[in-house]
């Protein structure tokens, strides 16, 4: 008999998704896919509005990371004015998107996925969370609470607000960077460089006890997306995409956010709100692709920042060419977070960042434009079209999660198919299918209202639809 | 030989005070420091009454009066925040915030909005209407500013301030009851008409109907204080 095992809602992860595991008659898996459940209607309701409101409306998407969505909405508005922003702008909007990629990491990291890694896949479902961990591993967790702290209050001085910040518009920022703000920033970051420096070093200890879950966790060869600068040095607010392939090499380099559509598309699965992105030339599935911290690590060849060199150089250390299980994910988002830190302090180093001239103005110039940045779960990108008045007339957003979707369809089949024998499963094997998710990070309904204790239900469906077993936890 | 000055005596709040004939509630009121809340009344502008915000209770009589129009009478008792009029003064702007499309967290006037505050200080904290929702559009058509009927609550202070203060009278209002709209010449879009690009619609609209476009994010504070200065000069010309 036909089973299907159904994990819904997925926890710890941003937003609301389930999984389902379809067995065959001998008990083993047949199939599984990541479900998204959610339907938003962002692109469909922002017709008609000025496109210079964009980037707030558009920010309103996700709690999380709406300085990403304000950046790339903002770039594709600055596209449509055919302006160019002054370096300071360009440079506090860089420091912005750093902060936020350090909260979100660190969410993802100690508040989400840490108590996998340090308590163990197996540990007590009811003490698996961040209170478990603060519990254990006291100065670890405070380290994780501290950099998630350390961005939003950079967040909060630039923009006000720690969640969905105004500041950054079409054309650049709206104010200047106050002198007394920039040396609060610069006070915390030797307490963010020591809780990093815990973190890593905690991380890498106990990575060596997951060599199981790194072979079975989304291990396989795909190709790689993220943006980049030309001197092959990581990149989050400007630069261009690179695309590579399993192996290492350069499939596609230069891809501006006016060439995505050209050669990225997205496929529809019925089982799914999110879309599948992947490379046009190569089809589909062919052309699937992974972004974020993994992918961002996979393509470029340095940091550009002396301390997240050296933990570049280790992690290429994984494996020859690309590293390939999303395992890795957690590892890559540390090393982001080192390189945040670094890049924040050369940044508010230079005497310019200080400088009144923050913002170009102008109409509307062009009739469509895009935008493009590096959200902390991968790249983000951002294309209207308006029409003479500047009022939108279309509009379509790629999101990370649809980059990576393919890749955690097949992470979760692969994961399954490892654990689940003879239509058997124990709490810790279903805890480790959405551990795979985890490693990705995906924001599914982009909002950040569900997090912690959700209630989980995992049912054993039969082929007439009839319920054999379940759990709840 | 100077007029006798026509002086009245009421009280406000239990508060005796004496006025000149003529004066409404309201100015009266405001000389004294007593709050009433207002939406359509502007100083410098003619009033219209048409919020009713600023109602109060008269002693004596059941009907109550919007104290923007309503002129002082000898002896009146005027009452301004009781528990009646606070119960509809909410519910105005409950039917103000549903009638249209008001979304604060992304509106240019966030912060800076005369609806927005009445709500605050009127403790409005839900609105217990279902929301029309109406599909109204926005008329960018203007090379500096924007219209966005959404967000347009009919104060008609556009409509004044462009016939009364500007004297070119672009502004009017089409329609009828809740489906009103402030349109500009006969229905033509506003790049399209008349309008003299002063701008002053934009400075006395309470709300973020009227807009500026180099005003972006919510960075769009207002200064209708102009009006009454500008008043005052004309008059001593």
């Amino acid at each position: 008999m036909t089973q299907t095992i159904t994990i819904d809602p997925v926890t710890r992860l941003e937003g609301h998704g389930k999984i389902t595991i379809q067995l065959d008659e001998q008990g083993e898996v047949a199939d599984a896919h990541f479900h998204v459940t959610q339907v938003r209607g962002f692109e469909k309701f922002s017709e008609g509005r000025p496109f210079y409101e964009m980037p707030s409306l558009m920010a309103r998407i996700c709690g999380i990371c709406p300085v990403s969505h304000l950046i790339a909405s903002a770039k594709a508005c600055e596209a449509i004015m055919s302006v160019r922003i002054p370096h300071t702008a360009a440079q506090l909007r860089r420091m912005l998107n750093l902060a936020q990629m350090i909260q979100s990491h660190a969410l993802s990291f100690f508040y989400l996925s840490s108590a996998d890694l340090l308590l163990g896949m197996e540990s007590d479902p009811a003490a698996r969370h961040i209170f478990g961990v603060v519990a254990a591993k006291p100065e670890l967790g405070r380290a994780g609470i501290r950099l998630r702290r350390f961005g939003q209050h950079i967040i909060e001085l630039l923009g006000k607000k720690r969640i969905h910040p105004g500041w950054v518009i079409p054309g650049g920022v709206t104010e200047p960077l106050e002198p007394a703000k920039r040396d609060e920033i610069l006070a915390m970051i030797p307490q963010a460089y020591a809780d990093i420096g815990l973190a890593l070093g905690a991380y890498k200890q106990i990575a060596e006890s997951f060599k199981a879950e790194i072979e079975v966790f989304a291990n396989f060869p795909t190709n790689y997306l993220g943006l980049i600068n030309e001197d092959e040095s990581i990149e989050f607010t400007d630069g261009a995409l690179r695309l590579i392939g399993p192996g290492g090499h350069v499939i596609e380099d230069g891809i501006t956010a006016n060439r995505f559509t050209e050669v990225i598309g997205e496929a529809v699965e019925p089982y799914s709100y999110t879309k599948f992105a992947y490379y046009k030339p190569l089809g589909y599935p062919n052309g699937s692709y992974r972004v974020g911290p993994l992918a961002r690590l996979n393509i470029v060849s340095s940091m550009g920042t002396p301390l997240a060199d050296v933990e570049l150089a280790e992690f290429k250390q994984l494996a020859l060419g690309p590293v390939q299980s999303s395992f890795h994910y957690h590892h890559a988002r540390l090393i982001d977070i080192l390189y945040g830190i670094e890049k924040i302090e050369q940044i508010l180093t230079d005497p310019l960042i200080l400088d009144k001239h923050v913002r170009a103005i102008a109409g509307v110039n062009r009739l469509e434009g895009a935008g493009q940045a590096e959200a902390p779960r991968g790249t983000l990108h951002h294309h209207y079209k308006v029409d003479e008045n500047g009022l939108i007339t279309w509009a379509n957003l790629v999101i990370a999660t649809g980059q990576n979707n393919k890749a955690m369809n097949l992470g979760v089949l692969q994961a399954s198919k490892h654990y689940i024998k003879d239509g058997k499963f124990t709490e810790g094997i279903l805890n480790r299918v959405e551990a795979v998710v985890r490693t990705f990070d995906p924001c599914l309904s982009c909002s950040t209202h569900a997090l912690g204790q959700m209630p989980l239900v995992l049912t054993l469906v039969n082929s007439a639809g009839e319920q054999i077993d379940q759990l709840i936890r | 030989m100077s007029p006798t000055v026509d002086v009245k005596t009421l009280t406000i709040d239990d508060q005796e005070v004496s006025a000149r004939a003529g004066q409404t509630i309201l100015e009266v009121a405001r000389e004294h420091n007593i709050d009433i809340p207002t939406l359509c009344h502007l100083d410098g502008l003619s009033d219209v009454g048409a919020c009713r915000l600023c109602l109060v209770e008269i002693k004596g009589s059941n009907k109550l009066l919007p104290a923007c129009v309503a002129t002082v009478e000898e002896g009146m008792e005027v009452s301004t925040a009781t528990e009646r009029l606070q119960k509809h003064r909410k519910t105005i702007l409950e039917l103000l915030f549903a009638e249209r499309n008001h979304i604060c967290s992304v509106c240019v006037a966030n912060g800076h909005c005369e609806l927005q505050s009445l709500g605050q200080s009127q403790g409005l904290t839900h609105i217990r209407l279902e929301y029309r929702n109406p599909e109204l559009h926005v008329d960018a058509s203007h090379e500096r500013f924007t219209l966005d009927h959404n967000r347009c609550i009919l104060c008609t202070r556009c409509v004044r301030v462009c016939a009364e203060i500007e004297g070119a009278h672009i502004w009017d209002v089409m329609g009828r009851g809740i489906d009103s709209l402030v349109i500009t010449d006969l229905n033509q879009p506003w790049g399209e008409s008349g309008c003299t690009r002063c701008g002053k619609c934009v400075q006395v609209c309470p709300t973020g109907a009227l807009f500026d476009k180099s005003k972006v994010g919510s960075d769009h504070p207002k200064y209708p204080d102009f009006l009454p200065y500008l008043n005052l000069m004309r008059e001593a010309q």
